[in-house]
């Protein structure tokens, strides 16, 4: 009889937030400092993260996948953002595209993809932004023309989270109707990938430019249906890429405040701790109030994302909102708590600083999150 | 069953955009607000009050128009009731 080792202390699979925490905490926490610097998850990691079942388990066990509910999958994302917010942007990102092809993808694509996605065995990328398009996905400029009943590809894809290091990419064109989503292996040829260094946060999230030159793709790349539903393909991924973030923002003021509740406790000004100031317990106060109350928002979304609930959506645009900018307020707190100490390399918390500043640029910006929500105000009236 | 889902989906629009006037047949994109966050709404408040998964086929925009086309698409994907 062979046993699976363990992954952490009495761990076998990365099941449930305290699995996450123990998997975390051993695994992650102690490295991702050195990830920051270095720019990159190393490949060991990658492995243990496969053999913790951490990549998609919320596919349905049908398919090989674990079945997770997705109030449980934000509370592992939360945890995973807690250790690492690089690590998480791999995981959002991967699970944007496995969620796709098992909500949109054919029986075919499902039974090519879906497998070997929920394992890890292939990791994914999504691949939306351009050098001339963000927010504006309708500004986007790549395209694809039918071609011999299939189709050929042209582009750039800019800012792909674990583009250097994904297998497939999930990239979205214009077709001669509408917005497409196309399944790209990555070893098609035409695919050329250009790393991002150096960029301010989730600096380990191996990043890339992507240039698709005269791609040529079967009829079977095309994901979900074309036309006007395939708008949705775009807005459903994008649902629970945001979820993802907002998860793993609310790891980041939990670390945030671990971190400086750890160093207020030990460190003294003018005979006091830290701790024992009014202006520090006042930051504390609303660390712990805001963590609180973002979680809370998070889980709200995740159940009525369970439940089916049409005004998930809105829910997790209210919590993406909410947690991403209580994130980057408490990051930039906890450098402050820190002083000197917080803007070098021997805290955690100057990553977590330039890490939270990009959750309020990614899945959604800042603007176009009040945007929308100021746009469906007329709901909240009750 | 259909007009009772007609109402149904009727009301879920009109809970979304109480400033528009609208009956079963009104063509919902010829009114200009269908955005792909509110058709994602649409066909998450379809698979869960009417029990039904939306196949890729049937993702159509005709499906979308009104209310009275939305539930045709139910009764098409219903399982026969008795
Ligand atoms: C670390 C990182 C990882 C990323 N990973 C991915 C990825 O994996 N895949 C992917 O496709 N993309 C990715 N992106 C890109 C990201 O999705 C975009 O940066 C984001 O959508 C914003 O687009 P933009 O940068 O082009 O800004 P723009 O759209 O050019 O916006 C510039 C500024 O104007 C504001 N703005 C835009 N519209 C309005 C408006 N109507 N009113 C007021 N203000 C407005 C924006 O909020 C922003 O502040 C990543 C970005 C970063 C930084």
């Amino acid at each position: 009889m062979t046993t699976q080792a363990e992954i952490a202390p009495g761990v076998l699979q990365v099941t449930d937030r305290k699995s996450a925490r123990a998997f975390v905490d051993t695994h992650i926490v102690p490295y991702a400092d050195a990830y920051d610097r270095q720019g990159r998850v190393p490949e060991e990691l990658l492995e243990r993260m496969t053999a913790a079942g951490l990549w998609a388990p919320f596919l349905p066990r049908d398919t090989g996948g674990g079945g997770m509910d997705l109030v449980t999958l934000g509370e592992v994302h939360e945890e995973v953002g807690r250790g690492c917010s690089s690590v998480r942007s791999l995981l959002t990102v991967h699970t944007m595209v496995s969620w796709a092809v098992q909500r949109w993808g054919s029986p075919a694509q499902r039974e090519q993809w879906v497998p070997a996605l929920g394992r890890g065995d292939v990791l994914a990328a999504f691949c939306l932004s351009e050098p001339g398009a963000g927010s504006d996905a309708s500004g986007i400029a790549s395209n694809v023309v039918e071609k011999n009943g299939g189709w050929v590809l042209n582009g750039v894809k800019k800012w792909i989270t674990n583009g250097q290091r994904a297998d497939l990419f999930l990239v979205f064109a214009r077709t001669a109707t509408s917005i497409g989503a196309f399944l790209v292996p990555r070893d098609t040829p035409g695919v050329e990938v250009t790393p991002i260094e150096d960029v301010l946060g989730t600096r380990a999230s191996m990043i890339a430019e992507i240039s698709f030159r005269d791609v040529a793709l079967g009829p079977d790349a095309l994901l979900g249906p074309s036309g006007f539903t395939a708008g949705m393909v775009l807005t459903g991924t994008l649902d629970l890429g945001r979820y993802s973030v907002a998860t793993g923002s609310v790891g980041i003021i939990q670390a945030a405040l671990e971190a400086c509740a750890a160093y207020a406790s030990r460190r003294t000004v003018g005979g006091s701790l830290l701790k024992d100031l009014p202006l520090i317990q006042a930051k504390l106060s609303d660390m712990v109030t805001d963590a609180r109350a973002a979680r809370l928002l998070v889980a709200e979304a995740g159940r009525l994302k369970d439940a089916g609930e049409a005004s998930t959506i809105m829910a997790t645009w209210v919590a993406k909102y909410f947690a991403s900018t209580a994130a980057a307020r408490h990051a930039s707190e906890a450098v402050q708590i820190h002083g000197a100490n917080g803007c070098g390399h021997d805290y955690p918390v100057a990553r977590l600083y330039r890490d939270a500043k990009v959750m309020e640029i990614i899945e959604g910006s800042n603007e176009i999150q009040r945007i929308t929500i100021a746009g469906q105000a007329e709901r909240e009236i009750i | 069953m259909s007009a009772n889902a007609k109402e149904q989906i009727l009301d879920f629009v009109r809970a979304r955009y109480p400033q528009a006037e609208i009956d079963e047949t009104q063509d919902i994109f010829a009114l200009g607000f269908v955005n792909s966050l509110f058709a994602m709404e649409l066909v998450m408040f379809i698979e869960k009050t009417f029990e039904v998964t939306i196949p890729n086929d049937e993702l159509k925009i005709d499906n979308f128009r009104s209310a009275e086309t939305m539930s045709e698409l139910v009764d098409r994907l219903s399982p026969a009731r008795v």
